[in-house]
C-alpha cells in the first residue's frame, strides 16, 4: 500500500466540523469533471491511490479512468464499501427486505437476481452478502482494487452484533472474486483486532481514526497506541486532522511518530493543500 | 448484570442491539420481532435468543429491561405490559399515538419506580447540549423567537411499503421527523401553550405528510417554528438546526457546532470535536451510545429521574397532537388579500392592532 491515499469525504458534502462547509463542499463537487480535476492534481503530485465510498458518482470517476487507460494505467482504488446512507434510507423507505430486493442485480442481470431471489427464501444471507459485495464493486470493473475496505458503520454493526461470520464471508469472497485484500474500516480498533484474530484473519489491513485528540478512537488513545505499537496488523490512519480540529504539522507528527502505521488516508480540495500534506509526511518520514 | 430484551430488529432495534450487546454489564436474553426472516439470520449467526411474540420473551427469557422499537402504534401495549411487570423500559421516539395512553404509561412508570426513557437521541448531541446549557444561563438574553429545522432525503418518490408510510402506524414525517424536532423545542424552550399557522403537505407520500411548518406560541411571548422536510434530497441525512433570538444575541447549533453571537462579544463557535464526550463503542453517531449507555447506566445505579423520560417525550407528543389538530383545520388565514386591497388604512390600523397587542394566543375562527 502506499504511503499516502487519497479521500473522497471533501466531494460528497461530508464535513464533521460544519454543515456550512459541507454544502459549499457539495457545491463545487456537483460535476464529476471538478471531482476528477482534484484526482488528477492527486496524481500530479504523486498520489495514486483512491480511498473511496462505492457512492454512485464514482462509478462516473471509474468510467473516465477506464476511458483514460494511457493517464490511469497505475491508478488505485480502494473500493470502500458500502455508501451506507443508500441503505439507511431505503430500510427506512422500503423495510429491511425491500433494500435489500432493491440493491440485489436486477433486470440486465436476469440469473444474478434469480440467484438473490433463491437466496433470501432460502436465508442463506452468506450468498446474499456475496450478491451485495458484487453489485457494489460493478463500477470497478477493468480497474485496479487490490484492497477492498468494509466501511465502519458496517464493520461496528456487525461486530456489535456478534455476526462474526460476515468478516470471514467478506474477506473470503473479496480474495476469491477480486484477488484483493481485504480492509476494515473501524471507530472501536482494539476491539476488532481481537475480532479478527477470533476469526483467524491473520496480519489483517485495518483503517481507523488515529489522531491526537482522540476523537472517535473507542477504547481511547493509549490503548490505540499500545496496539497499533504491539498487534500484528497494517494500521491506516484516517481523519488524522481531527476533521481540522489541529494544526497540519502537530496532526502528521503525531501519526508519523508511530512507526507501525503503514498509511495515512487524506482529503483535500486543492493541489496546494496536497502538496503540502505530501512535503510535511515526507519529511516527517524522513 | 443487566438483562436485556429487544422487541422489533428493524433499523433502530438493530442499532441499539449492537451497542447494548458490546456494553461490559449487559446480557442481551432474547431478541423478538413479528417478521421471521430478519430473526432466523439473527438468531442463526449471533446465537442470540430469538421469540415470535413479546410476551413469550419476558416471560421465557425474564429479562430486567426491554427495548422497545416496533411501530409507534404499538409502543402503548408492549411498553404496558413491561411496566405492569416491573421492567425497566427503553421505547423508540414518538412515545404514543394518543395522549391518554401516554399519560398513563407516565403514570404506570412512576409508580412502578423504573428507568423510562425514550430515543430522543438529540438530546445526547454535544452541540445542542451546548446550545442548552448557554439558553439556561441566559447567556443571549430573554428570548423572542426561536426555529428548529429538521431536513432529509427519507421519500423521495411516490411509493414506501413500510409502516412510515402508514398514518395509522404512526408513519409520516410528523411522527417520524418532527417528533425530534418537537422534542429539542419542548426541551430546549419549555411546553408550548399553543400551535397555529400550521402548513402540512405530501410531496410524494400518499396518505402522509412530508413536509410540516407550524408556530408554536408560548404563554410568556415567545414564539416558534418548526420547518420538517423529510422529502429534501438535498441533505446526505437527517440534519436538525435550532435557531434561537435573545434580546441580548442569538445561538444557533447543529449536530456539528454551535454557534454563539453576543451584543458585545461578537460570534464563537464551539465543535463537535470538543463538545462531544468519548463513547465506550461507537457505531453512527456518539450520540446513539451515549443514550443508550446512559439508559444501562441509570438501571446500575437505580435512578428513575431519568433525562428523555416517558413524562419529557410526552410533551413532545402533545406538541405534535397539536400540529396535528391545527393541520385538520385546513389551510386557512386571519386576513386575506381582498380584504387589504384599496384600503391601506385599515391595513395600517390592524398592523397597528396585531403589534400593539399580545401575540394570537386566541382561537381564530
Amino acid at each position: 500500500m502506499d504511503r499516502l491515499l487519497f479521500g473522497d469525504n471533501q466531494f460528497f458534502g461530508v464535513n464533521h466540523m460544519s454543515e456550512e462547509k459541507a454544502r459549499a463542499q457539495a457545491m463545487r463537487f456537483r460535476d464529476t469533471g471538478a471531482v476528477i480535476e482534484v484526482l488528477d492534481a492527486a496524481l500530479d503530485e504523486g498520489i495514486r491511490s483512491f480511498m473511496c465510498t462505492t457512492h454512485e458518482r464514482i462509478g462516473e470517476v471509474c468510467g473516465h479512468m477506464r476511458a483514460n487507460p494511457a493517464r490511469y494505467r497505475d491508478y488505485v482504488f480502494y473500493p470502500c464499501m458500502p455508501y451506507a446512507h443508500k441503505y439507511n434510507n431505503a430500510v427506512a423507505e422500503l423495510g429491511m427486505l425491500g433494500a435489500l430486493k432493491k440493491f440485489l442485480p436486477s433486470g440486465g442481470i436476469l440469473d444474478a437476481a434469480l440467484v438473490g431471489g433463491m437466496a433470501l427464501a432460502t436465508k442463506d444471507i452468506e450468498r446474499v452478502m456475496r450478491l451485495l459485495i458484487d453489485a457494489e464493486m460493478k463500477m470497478f470493473e477493468g480497474l485496479n482494487t487490490p484492497v477492498v475496505f468494509l466501511q465502519n458503520v458496517v464493520v461496528d454493526f456487525l461486530m456489535g452484533l456478534g455476526f462474526k461470520d460476515a468478516f470471514r464471508v467478506f474477506a473470503a469472497h473479496v480474495k476469491q472474486r477480486y484477488a484483493a485484500e481485504p480492509g476494515f474500516i473501524t471507530m472501536n480498533l482494539p476491539r476488532l483486532l481481537d475480532l479478527l484474530d477470533d476469526v483467524g484473519i491473520d496480519n489483517p489491513i485495518v483503517c481507523a481514526n488515529i489522531n491526537k485528540l482522540a476523537f472517535r478512537m473507542c477504547g481511547g488513545r493509549e490503548d490505540y497506541e499500545r496496539a497499533i505499537a504491539t498487534r500484528r496488523f497494517r494500521p491506516v490512519a484516517m481523519s488524522v486532522f481531527a476533521s481540522g480540529a489541529l494544526p497540519a504539522r502537530e496532526a502528521l507528527e503525531y501519526v508519523c511518530g508511530q512507526k507501525a502505521i503503514k498509511s495515512i488516508v487524506f482529503g483535500a480540495s486543492s493541489r496546494s493543500n496536497i502538496r503540502q500534506t505530501r512535503q510535511l509526511v515526507q519529511e516527517l518520514d524522513s | 448484570m443487566i438483562k436485556i430484551g429487544i422487541v422489533g430488529v428493524g433499523k433502530m432495534g438493530l442499532s441499539h442491539l449492537a451497542i447494548a450487546n458490546t456494553h461490559p454489564g449487559v446480557r442481551v436474553v432474547g431478541l423478538c420481532d413479528a417478521a421471521g426472516y430478519v430473526l432466523d439470520v439473527l438468531s442463526k449467526y449471533t446465537g442470540l435468543a430469538a421469540f415470535g411474540d413479546y410476551r413469550e420473551l419476558v416471560e421465557r427469557a425474564r429479562p430486567d429491561a426491554l427495548i422497545v422499537a416496533t411501530p409507534t402504534r404499538t409502543h402503548a401495549e408492549i411498553v404496558r405490559y413491561a411496566l405492569e411487570r416491573g421492567l425497566h423500559v427503553f421505547v423508540e421516539k414518538p412515545f404514543c399515538l394518543s395522549a391518554e395512553e401516554g399519560r398513563e404509561l407516565v403514570a404506570l412508570a412512576e409508580r412502578a419506580k423504573v428507568v423510562n426513557q425514550v430515543g430522543y437521541h438529540y438530546r445526547f448531541v454535544g452541540a445542542f447540549q451546548e446550545a442548552k446549557r448557554l439558553l439556561d444561563s441566559g447567556a443571549i438574553g430573554e428570548l423572542h423567537n426561536y426555529r428548529v429545522e429538521a431536513y432529509g432525503p427519507v421519500v423521495l418518490q411516490p411509493k414506501g411499503s413500510t409502516w412510515r408510510s402508514s398514518k395509522l402506524e404512526g408513519g409520516g414525517c410528523l411522527y417520524d421527523y418532527a417528533s425530534h424536532a418537537a422534542n429539542l423545542a419542548t426541551q430546549l424552550f419549555g411546553m408550548p401553550a399553543g400551535v397555529g399557522g400550521t402548513a402540512v403537505h405530501s410531496v410524494f407520500s400518499k396518505g402522509v405528510d412530508d413536509e410540516v411548518y407550524a408556530t408554536l406560541y408560548h404563554a410568556n411571548g415567545l414564539t416558534g417554528q418548526l420547518c420538517i422536510n423529510w422529502s429534501d434530497e438535498t441533505h446526505r441525512k437527517m440534519s436538525m438546526r435550532v435557531e434561537a433570538w435573545g434580546k441580548n444575541g442569538k445561538i444557533n447549533a447543529d449536530r456539528q457546532e454551535c454557534q454563539i453571537y453576543t451584543r458585545g462579544g461578537g460570534w464563537n463557535v464551539r465543535y463537535t470535536t470538543e463538545l462531544t464526550p468519548p463513547v465506550r463503542y461507537y457505531v453512527r453517531g456518539e450520540e446513539f451510545s451515549a443514550q443508550m449507555d446512559y439508559f444501562i447506566g441509570c438501571i446500575e445505579s437505580r435512578r428513575p429521574d431519568n433525562v428523555n423520560s416517558f413524562a419529557a417525550a410526552l410533551e413532545a407528543d402533545l406538541v405534535l397532537d397539536m400540529i396535528e389538530r391545527d393541520a385538520a383545520l385546513g389551510p386557512r388565514t386571519t386576513v386575506t388579500a381582498e380584504e387589504v386591497q384599496g384600503s391601506k388604512s385599515s391595513f395600517r390600523e390592524m398592523l397597528a392592532r396585531w403589534i400593539g397587542g399580545k401575540p394570537a394566543l386566541q382561537r381564530v375562527p
